[in-house]
């Protein structure tokens, strides 16, 4: 049997990942409770080299490697920084939640560092298997994570649910990979699409019949209307430290994720998938955004608005055009950036035994700090695609996108549920800004830290990517076509 | 039809019909039984593929240790079948038009689609686990590397959930117990000995060995 030894350049960021972590596994059980924070700065600094490698081996050419199962292309380099920065982002806003309440454990950011990895796979896989353990390895970090406060109910029963549902989708998603793997007889991406565009008429048939459980299962895992019902129960139920992780960072792997099955394995079935998607998208609007004006609980809130916004996502997927796919990545990290620091938010504003997760906690934040009601007025202005935010110009691109697939009505469908949407947005702004603060002697917030710092950066960032837009435009545009 | 056919259609009658019995009876116990005899069925139907590596592992690991540990759990939580059955006839109608959607496709995709030929026989030198380790480590190492991390991330997170310090926790440290001296345990009591009634030598109250227990009392 003749075998060469792989080259195992392209996947340096994966194996250092995978070093590090495993050398602040042995480091963290060493420490003293006291000494947390070692473990903190070494995986905050493992993701800031990490991102280092990755910039360094940059290259727009695209490599395969371990005998195909791993390829290294600008959309898995700039996926991955993507995923290094909204994950040290998140670690960095966690850290404060999680002292204050007495579980800053090293496993919070060991596991964390273990779910980046994940999506790192997820990004650079290439063949069925990798993208399937790649996705496990995620979820499983993500269920531990959820379940990791472990005095509080909520956060068990939402693991419970997470869970279960987890392994629900990831059945279906094996269901639907061994259909396809027995149609074309290859679990490698490239040869499956090659297969799919000589396979013959006839085999349509079980081949959309595969197609079917991919597709749901990735809506599983995305949270689209309909199977969206474990995320509002999830992001409300867990330590709002980890909601913050799992809303972000993963819905950017997701999107690879999405990238590689469909757009680059099942692409000549694009007529099909693309049916499946508009419904998924149509759903998830409308639903995302109507029954996010019912909510009281802001973290509920913003798991329906998470809802409506991957709705968006698959509108960019869907168009089938290599600007679709670009406006969809665009898209996808504004959100995860977005997202983190209306999370973020969330955990600035709770001290121990308060949680700042009701849409009531935020009436009269200006009265109390003028400058962070500022900032979440611009979080909240991109969420729901208000200029000059960032989030404006993602919409745009996206039903731009729509529209230049000869989809105008399905453009017009997403304007008139933005619309929809803005209405919960600006209420939490008119509340922020207009009302009269809950807790007549409520102190003022005394902004401190790192976290401070940070929050304001993300959220001028938000205002600054939106005011020059054509920098991560052109780099997403650089990622899918070259 | 030739002997190997006979076997397989015997293994595949014992397969299907275990798979039934597991899902229709009411013990669950023997639900868990009914189970292990699928997988034993389905061993020996690899067997007959000559794939003698997959067979083994399928009855050393779930015969062996997945379906011991399943037993366990249903013998010792008391499962109330009446509640798990509650609206079970009100999504029967829904399970059986996807069960027949999903059945009739797969009939489809096996009689219609799907054309493979009978393989040919492997000869009596080819070893199906030496096969399996050379792919394993060579080809498909990546995946291999990636299922390694997965197991890692569950050993964290099983220990992370479940290991914790609990006041009212009455285990004891074994450091503890290795620390233990005789003079800690045993206190020496000095009194006068007592008159028994049978003839025998009482107990000294100074004495050594396994009379130190008696005179402690």
């Amino acid at each position: 049997m003749n075998f060469e030894i792989p080259n195992f350049l392209p996947a340096v960021p994966e194996m250092f990942v995978l070093g590090m972590a495993c050398l602040i596994l042995v480091i963290d059980a060493f420490l003293p409770d006291s000494r947390r924070d070692i473990t903190y700065g070494l995986v905050q600094a493992t993701l800031v080299a990490a991102a280092g490698l990755t910039l360094w081996m940059m290259g727009p050419e695209t490599v395969l490697t371990f005998s195909d199962t791993f390829v290294k292309d600008p959309m898995a380099d700039i996926l991955k920084v993507a995923v290094y920065v909204t994950s040290f982002l998140v670690f960095l806003y966690a850290r404060p939640y999680l002292m204050e309440r007495g579980i800053h454990k090293g496993e919070f950011y060991i596991l964390g560092l273990f779910a980046v990895l994940g999506m790192m796979i997820m990004i650079s896989g290439h063949n069925l298997l990798t993208l399937y353990l790649g996705l496990e390895l995620l979820s499983l970090s993500s269920y531990a994570l959820v379940a990791f406060w472990r005095d509080s109910t909520r956060a068990t029963e939402a693991a419970m649910k997470y869970f279960v549902l987890g392994a629900l989708a990831s059945g279906l998603l094996l269901y639907g990979m061994s259909m396809i793997y027995g149609m074309t007889g290859s679990l490698d991406i490239a040869v499956i699409a090659a297969e799919l565009t000589a396979a013959d008429e006839s085999l349509n048939i079980p081949l959309v019949f595969g197609l079917v459980f991919l597709v749901v299962a990735i809506a599983f895992k995305l949270g689209a209307v309909p199977f969206h019902m474990w995320v509002p129960d999830v992001y409300d139920g867990a330590p709002t430290a980890v909601t913050l992780f799992i809303a972000t960072a993963p819905k950017i792997a997701a999107f690879a994720f999405l990238m590689r099955l469909l757009v680059e394995g099942m692409g000549p079935m694009h007529a099909d998938w693309q049916g499946m998607l508009i419904i998924l998208a149509v759903l998830s609007l409308a639903v995302g955004n109507v029954i996010a004006i019912a909510q009281t609980s802001i973290k509920r809130m913003l798991a329906y608005s998470t809802i409506a916004h991957v709705g968006f996502v698959f509108m960019g997927i869907l168009a089938g055009t290599d600007s679709g796919y670009a406006s969809a990545m665009f898209y996808v990290i504004v959100y995860a950036i977005t997202a983190a620091g209306g999370f973020g938010m969330i955990v600035f504003l709770s001290r121990k035994g308060y949680e700042a997760d009701q849409i009531d906690d935020f009436k009269g934040l200006a009265q109390r700090n003028p400058w962070f009601a500022f900032i979440m007025l611009l979080l909240l202005f991109s969420m729901a695609g208000v200029p000059p935010t960032v989030g404006f110009y993602a919409k745009l691109a996206v039903i731009q996108a729509a529209v230049g697939a000869d989809l105008v009505w399905l453009g017009v469908v997403a304007v008139i549920f933005s619309v929809i949407g803005a209405f919960y947005y600006l209420r939490v702004v008119k509340m922020m800004f207009f009302d009269a603060p809950k807790d007549e002697n409520a102190e003022p917030v005394q902004p401190s830290g790192a976290l401070a710092t940070a929050l304001s950066i993300n959220g001028l960032a938000v205002l600054a990517l939106g005011i020059f837009p054509g920098l991560l435009l052109s780099i997403t545009h650089y990622a899918i076509i070259g | 039809m030739t002997f190997e056919l006979i076997l397989f259609y015997a293994f595949g009658a014992i397969l299907l019909g275990a798979a039934l019995a597991m899902i229709s009876v009411r013990n669950p116990v023997h639900a868990a039984l009914f189970l292990v005899v699928c997988f034993v069925a389905a061993a020996a139907i690899w067997l007959l593929a000559e794939a003698e590596f997959l067979g083994i592992v399928l009855v050393l690991v779930y015969v062996g240790a997945v379906m011991v540990l399943f037993l366990f759990v249903v013998m010792m939580l008391d499962i109330n079948l009446a509640k798990l059955r509650e609206g079970f006839t009100e999504y029967l109608p829904v399970g059986v038009v996807v069960a027949a959607a999903m059945a009739t496709v797969l009939v489809l995709v096996i009689t219609r689609y799907i054309t493979m030929e009978v393989p040919e026989r492997a000869g009596p030198e080819y070893a199906n686990t030496e096969a399996l380790g050379a792919i394993l480590y060579t080809e498909y190492v990546y995946p291999f590397e990636i299922a390694a991390v997965i197991l890692l991330v569950a050993i964290i997170a099983a220990i992370s959930l479940t290991m914790r310090k609990r006041p009212d926790n009455k285990s004891i440290d074994p450091g503890q117990q290795m620390a233990v001296s005789r003079e800690g345990r045993v206190r020496m009591v000095s009194m006068p000995s007592e008159k028994k009634r049978a003839p025998r030598r009482s107990a000294q109250g100074s004495g050594s060995g396994a009379s130190d227990d008696d005179a402690s009392k």
